[in-house]
């Protein structure tokens, strides 16, 4: 039931997850960040296992922090993503995670760009990608509008016709999503799509 | 005394470690390091020997960080401080994964003691020829620390310190001359302390600048030589202020 999306645009990438927390039948919280901020220009979003999913990707981002305090210059997007397929490469046939990954980074030479990584290890460099249930509906609207080198606006614009279609059409949808962007200035997030707050407070009498 | 001066295990019949206290000459020969702590700034400065001229002075970094808030100079064997760092990096991050929060001053000084100890209480090996200066702030209070570890393993804080060469005249001096500062001042006195034991200029010092903000900073050969020259134009202003009165008089 998790939704991970993401695509590239014009000087940026734009990384959307579902935020439900979920256990069998009983949501856990539906405000759970699952799109982290690996470092100052790259986001890593990951669905699965929700123990593995913290787990791996805490670990990924300890070891690309550790690159840029050795070598004085932080990892490309390129060298993280690869770095974390071997990763899971090497765990793979001992105990895998179970966690599928979208990367997006921003380089100054490279510019914007999204990886996709499954939790069998595989990599690839793409424009779109999309991991979960909601994947048939998300990459099927990303297919029929995406085009490459679109603003903000537009990409934001094919966000919501995605979330709206995984909303509508997905039995158990999630509640909430989380927009999150990384262009030169750095990797942020956007917005968030709510159906549900999450309150504290007991409904008044 | 030569008999009890090979192997690291073995304590001389006065009770001394020669291997360690021979690693702690080791430091005496290193450059001169000095470290200040002020109330929101804390400055590190190292004597940089003259580089040959085809070399790139910027491949040789003396002051290192070992996280966003920590910052660690060294004196002695700088092959050395190449171990002790890495493994100090590799602590920070772990330390952050583990239990999720960065590593306080104290705990990476007691880390980094804690190895050159271990390698004086083991068999077939030597230890660490280097003191390190170990800066930093409190993540979660902002309190500013400087702290130093040396051969043997132990470690104190301080609010000023100085090691490697000429290291009693450069405590001597802010023994003398310390006082709580803050920003500019405390890196003035720093580059004084410094002045004491190296020729003036930019090309002989690296000196670097940690604030609870923007972390550490290294500053330019320009910027150090305008801070030097206006030490020299303080010095002599407090000269003339000397010899002046008892003239008019």
């Amino acid at each position: 039931m998790e939704c991970v999306f993401g695509l590239v645009g014009n000087g940026f990438s734009i990384l959307v997850a579902d935020t439900s927390a979920v256990h069998s039948i009983l949501v856990h919280k539906s405000n759970e960040d699952k799109i982290m901020v690996l470092d100052s220009h790259k986001l890593i979003a990951a669905s699965g296992e929700s123990g593995d999913r913290v787990q791996f990707t805490e670990f990924i981002q300890k070891n690309v922090s550790l690159y840029q305090f050795r070598n004085g210059i932080p990892l490309t997007t390129a060298a993280a993503a690869n770095f974390t397929r071997g990763e899971l490469a090497t765990a793979l046939r001992k105990s895998p995670y179970m966690v599928n990954i979208l990367m997006a980074g921003f380089d100054k030479e490279t510019g914007p760009s999204l990886y996709y990584l499954d939790y069998i290890a595989t990599l690839h460099k793409v424009d779109k990608a999309a991991f979960g249930y909601g994947s048939y509906f998300a990459l099927s609207m990303m297919d029929r509008h995406f085009r490459s080198g679109m603003s903000v606006e537009e990409a934001i614009d094919l966000v919501d016709k995605c979330i709206i279609e995984i909303r509508s059409r997905l039995v158990v949808a999630p509640q909430n999503f989380v927009i999150k962007i990384v262009d030169k200035d750095g990797a942020r997030e956007h917005a968030w799509r709510e159906t549900v707050k999450e309150t504290t407070a007991p409904p008044s009498a | 005394m030569a008999r009890y001066d090979r192997a690291i295990t073995v304590f001389s019949p006065d009770g001394h470690l020669f291997q360690v206290e021979y690693a702690l000459e080791a430091v005496r020969k290193g450059n001169a390091a000095v470290g200040v702590r002020g109330t929101d700034t804390i400055v590190l400065g190292v004597e940089k020997k003259s580089t040959a001229k085809l070399q790139d002075s910027r491949s040789v970094r003396k002051i290192v960080n070992l996280d966003n808030h920590i910052a660690l100079a060294c004196a002695g064997l700088k092959a050395d401080a190449r171990v002790l760092i890495n493994k100090a990096r590799i602590e920070c991050q772990s330390h952050r994964l583990t239990v999720e929060d960065p590593v306080t001053v104290e705990y990476i000084t007691r880390y980094i003691a804690g190895l050159q100890q271990k390698y004086t209480q083991s068999g077939g090996v030597r230890p660490f020829g280097l003191s390190t200066l170990i800066v930093g702030f409190d993540p979660y209070t902002g309190v500013p620390s400087l702290y130093q570890t040396d051969p043997s393993g132990t470690f104190s804080a301080w609010k000023a310190n100085a090691t490697g060469r000429n290291s009693n005249s450069m405590r001597e001096f802010l023994e003398k001359n310390y006082k709580e500062t803050s920003g500019r001042e405390t890196l003035k006195l720093t580059i004084r302390a410094l002045l004491e034991v190296v020729e003036s200029g930019g090309k002989n010092i690296e000196v670097a600048v940690m604030t609870k903000e923007h972390g550490l900073r290294q500053l330019e050969e320009a910027e150090i030589d305008a801070i030097v020259a206006e030490i020299e134009e303080e010095k002599v202003a407090a000269e003339a202020a000397k010899k002046g009165p008892s003239k008019e008089t």
